[in-house]
């Protein structure tokens, strides 16, 4: 500490500091206040539609983890196959969002929710009509810009800090 | 001149005060309440101007959720912090481990007995008045190190000697400083102290303000000087081993020292209960009040210094100007004991910035490093 | 004639203890253990333990396809995932002989630059912050990280574990309002790097605290193969982007900051200066970027043929490297990763005998390192 400089370095920090007492905030108080997540947001589900799923099991195989497991059967009649199972332990999901990405069929969609946490160990584990979309259950827009576009623009903190020096 | 006011305010509190209400015990348990509940009360608002202080200056807003402006923090805070247990560590001095919270508490709210609230508002207008602040300081220096030895942790035992280094260090600066001020006011009891600011002591002994503050600070390890609880050296320093009401005392008597030392700049440099239009308690409170906003603005911008720079500012910067300022007041008093206050502001002023200069250029601090 | 009892009893001996520093310690940036040697305040020495996030990603990337090992590489530098992505990518591009679209070569240098500048903003934030200053700089430095992080989340969807770039570039192009957005980004920064720097730059406190200490001599750095700032900090002009330019880092313009002496203060002076020169790389590379794919085409499952690259980038932590093996099999057949943190911190215990405990915690903080590098 030597004040070769008087202590002006010192009373710089300290201008610093007071300005930012009379500046806003940035932080938001959540449970009241909530920003707008990103469209391509990757919540902590899955989304599956029922229809355009052909049970080809291409998600499970590109899962990283291991999560998704699909039981199919075949129907001779439509010459496809059923899928009699579909199966997401979303406490070993990891969000990656490869899934998604491998679908051919746009038949999985990555959530757009959070506060997604369970009580129980086994509520993690979602399966079928679970993974079906719901009001609560909102499709996200990461790799479907289509979707993405209807979803509500992402606040972003460079936007918020409006004032001036 | 000391002699004069001295036995003048032994005859003044010989005849007892008229505006003592009742007598002598009414007296004394009317104002130890109004001690506890002005202390207790004013860690509360410190405790809340400090988090939301510092939170505006981080550019977060701090808490806001508990009462009006989350006025009740220190509230929800005290009410959590009863419910936790009380941890003692296997290999700690049970009774040392035990007291050391009750023996670093206890002074701070000692320190008050004198602290004068409004004219003659006080428990004691003791004569010695400041020699009683400056040794009650002191005692909790003792109780940390208790805290430190007690709880048989490397972490708080290191805290612990940092602090004991820093008082024993800091003291002498800071009695220095303040027998500039004794000089000046002719008188050692803190009422009269305040009687003798015409103008306030921080124009008269602008030095001394400085010195006091700096070397109030670091009594009361205050940032940038926190050595011995240094969270991001020693996680929590001399109380890493409390929990529960015994941290809560420790967090107490950190605030209550902070009261304490605010109140004593406030009584001794700016002018005490003094001031224009309103009553003189607000004027106290209010003074209290900056000055301690002044410590929560150090404390967010300033980094913490290390063990040899503590040192070297108390014994190469702090204490020869204390000694300086010292020699220079008696001097201004011995030959002009008459001069007009407005002319020595000037004077002290410029003697202060030309010493700071000064010894800014001739300081200079060891090499950190020792060959090992 | 002395009475020995005494004469013990007057003696006054010292030792050294040990302080176990970690692995649950305010600043030891993740779960790390400096078991340090004391004599009083002073650092006798210091032996680091790690391990305690240990994941076995190396092991892992082994039964993963080429494109699963991708959101293992976030999960080593966790502040710097989006550099680790584009290290790792640029190792199978080189193993298979992938090309990537010029729009996704500008992107991804646009991005690594942005990780590059939210990296240095937590180091630096960090290192103030075990100075002692208490969360003001940190608070700052996250406020202006948030704003990176921000875009990031746009692009990719996540916040801190991007697993945005892919082999051969990227899943999907960035969105429409990302451009204005970084636009935006670019016009601030400078003018809020440049306040946070009068905060704490000149402070006499912390010149005391961090110049000249923690000397990491030239030789020394070379020695134990530092990278990124610590070398920088020690003199070396040593740059990935500018020594082996990989990407397309040779058609922009920037200086490498390097210190004079490589003590704490000349790392910090370092992450900082390399801060404007990131944005300055950003502003060319957003000037220049082209419209166009953002991914060539390439199989789902990558099977490289058999052999073996070795691609590393400047990372903000230093060289990161990873050296894969392929055995034309769908998955990768080792995957070793240079991790920079980890080479950095053996510098630890030259730079902190001697110095105080206060010191040991600074310039541990000065290296800048992140636990899941270095436990992998």
């Amino acid at each position: 500490m030597k004040f070769e400089r008087y202590g002006i370095g010192i009373a710089k920090g300290l201008r610093v500091t007071i300005r930012h007492l009379f500046r806003h905030p940035v932080t938001v108080q959540y449970p009241e206040q909530r920003l707008n997540i990103s469209r391509r947001t990757r919540g902590n589900e899955l989304i599956w539609d029922k229809v355009k799923c052909t049970g080809c099991a291409t998600c499970a195989k590109s899962c990283p983890q291991g999560a998704i497991q699909i039981v199919t059967s075949t129907s001779m009649e439509e010459n496809k196959y059923e899928v009699e199972q579909i199966e997401v332990d979303t406490g070993y999901c990891i969000s990656c969002g490869l899934c998604v990405e491998a679908c051919p069929f746009e038949a999985l969609y990555m959530g757009y929710a959070y506060e997604r946490a369970k009580y129980r160990r086994g509520e993690v584990v979602q399966a079928n009509e679970q993974l079906l979309p719901s009001p609560q259950r909102q499709r996200s827009g990461y790799m479907y810009p289509k979707i993405a576009d209807e979803l509500p623009r992402q606040t972003l903190l460079i936007e918020r800090i409006t004032e001036e020096k | 001149m000391i002699l004069n006011s001295s036995l003048n305010s032994i005859a003044y509190s010989s005849t007892l005060p008229p505006d003592w209400p009742g007598g002598f015990w009414w007296h004394w348990l009317l104002f130890t309440v109004i001690i506890i509940v002005f202390a207790l009360t004013l860690v509360m608002g410190f405790i809340w101007i400090e988090r939301r202080g510092m939170g505006r200056m981080q550019a977060r807003l701090g808490p806001n959720q508990a009462g009006p402006f989350g006025l009740l923090q220190p509230v929800a805070d005290a009410l959590k912090i009863l419910l936790k247990e009380d941890i003692i560590p296997a290999k700690a001095d049970r009774i040392v481990h035990w007291l050391a919270p009750v023996v670093a508490f206890a002074p701070a709210l000692m320190i008050f007995a004198v602290v004068p609230f409004g004219d003659g508002a006080m428990l004691a207008d003791l004569d010695i008045g400041i020699l009683y602040v400056v040794a009650i300081a002191s005692i909790s220096a003792i109780g940390i190190f208790m805290a430190g030895w007690g709880s048989s942790n490397k972490y708080s035992m290191l805290g612990a000697m940092r602090g004991i280094a820093s008082v024993v260090s800091y003291e002498i600066p800071v009695v220095l400083a303040i027998a500039g001020v004794v000089l000046v006011a002719g008188s050692m009891s803190l009422n009269q102290i305040v009687l003798a600011q015409d103008i306030p002591f921080i124009l008269l002994q602008p030095l001394g303000f400085l010195l006091f503050f700096i070397g109030g600070c670091a009594e009361i390890n205050r940032s940038p000087f926190d050595l011995m609880e240094a969270d991001s050296e020693l996680t929590a320093g001399f109380h890493t081993e409390y929990s529960g009401m015994k941290f809560a005392m420790f967090y107490l008597m950190e605030y209550a020292e902070a009261v304490a030392i605010s109140a004593i700049i406030a009584t001794l440099f700016l002018g005490g209960w003094r001031g224009p239009l309103l009553p003189p308690w607000l004027w106290f409170v209010l003074k209290v009040i900056f000055v301690f906003f002044i410590m929560v603005w150090t404390r967010t911008t300033l980094p913490r210094v290390r063990i040899d720079q503590l040192m070297a500012l108390a014994w190469k910067f702090l204490f020869p100007l204390a000694l300086i300022n010292l020699i220079v007041t008696a001097i201004q008093i011995l030959v002009w004991p008459d001069a007009l206050p407005w002319i020595l502001v000037p004077i002290n002023l410029a003697i202060m910035a030309l010493l700071i200069l000064l010894w800014s250029k001739l300081f200079k601090l060891g090499w950190g490093r020792v060959e090992v | 004639m002395r009475d020995t009892r005494y004469a013990r009893i007057m003696v006054l001996k010292t030792e050294p203890f040990i302080l176990n520093i970690g692995p649950v310690h305010p600043s030891t940036h993740g779960v790390f253990r400096m078991r340090t040697t004391l004599d009083g305040e002073v650092v006798v020495d210091v032996e680091p333990v790690f391990g305690y996030l240990h994941r076995g990603i190396e092991k892992l990337a082994e039964e993963r396809t080429y494109t699963g090992v991708i959101p293992l590489t976030d999960r080593l530098d966790y502040v710097a995932s989006m550099s680790n992505n584009l290290a790792y990518c640029l190792a199978v591009e080189k193993l298979a002989g992938i090309s990537v679209p010029e729009r996704a070569e500008y992107l991804r240098v646009i991005l690594a630059e942005l990780q590059r500048i939210a990296s240095h903003l937590i180091a630096v934030g960090a290192f103030l912050n075990d100075c002692g200053a208490f969360f003001t700089p940190f608070l700052y430095m996250f406020r202006e990280r948030e704003k990176i992080v921000d875009l990031f989340e746009m692009v990719s969807g996540q916040r801190l574990l991007y697993n945005y770039m892919r082999i051969g570039g990227f899943n999907q192009d960035v969105p429409d309002e990302f451009l204005p957005a970084l636009d935006k980004l670019l016009a601030q920064m400078p003018r809020f790097i440049e306040e946070y720097e009068r905060l704490l730059k000149e402070n006499e406190i912390l010149l005391a605290r961090a110049k000249g200490v923690g000397i990491l001599p030239k030789e020394v750095a070379i020695n134990i193969s530092a990278s990124g700032p610590v070398l920088r900090a020690s003199g070396v002009k040593w740059d990935i982007r500018k020594k082996d330019p990989y990407s397309i880092y040779d058609r922009f313009d920037f200086d490498i900051p390097t210190g004079e002496v490589g003590d704490c203060y000349d790392r910090y002076r370092v992450r900082v200066e390399e801060m404007r020169q990131s944005l300055r790389i950003i502003n060319q590379a957003r000037r220049q970027l082209p419209a166009g794919e953002v991914k060539s085409e390439v199989p789902h499952l990558v099977r490289p043929p058999a052999g073996e690259a070795y691609a590393h980038i400047e990372a903000p932590k230093g060289e990161l490297g990873f050296h894969l093996v392929s055995d034309n099999s769908i998955a990768p057949y080792r995957c070793h990763i240079r991790a920079p943190s980890l080479l950095n911190l053996t510098a630890l215990r030259d730079m902190a005998i001697g110095w105080k405990v206060a010191d040991l915690i600074i310039i541990f903080g000065s290296i800048d390192i992140v636990m899941g590098e270095i436990d992998r």
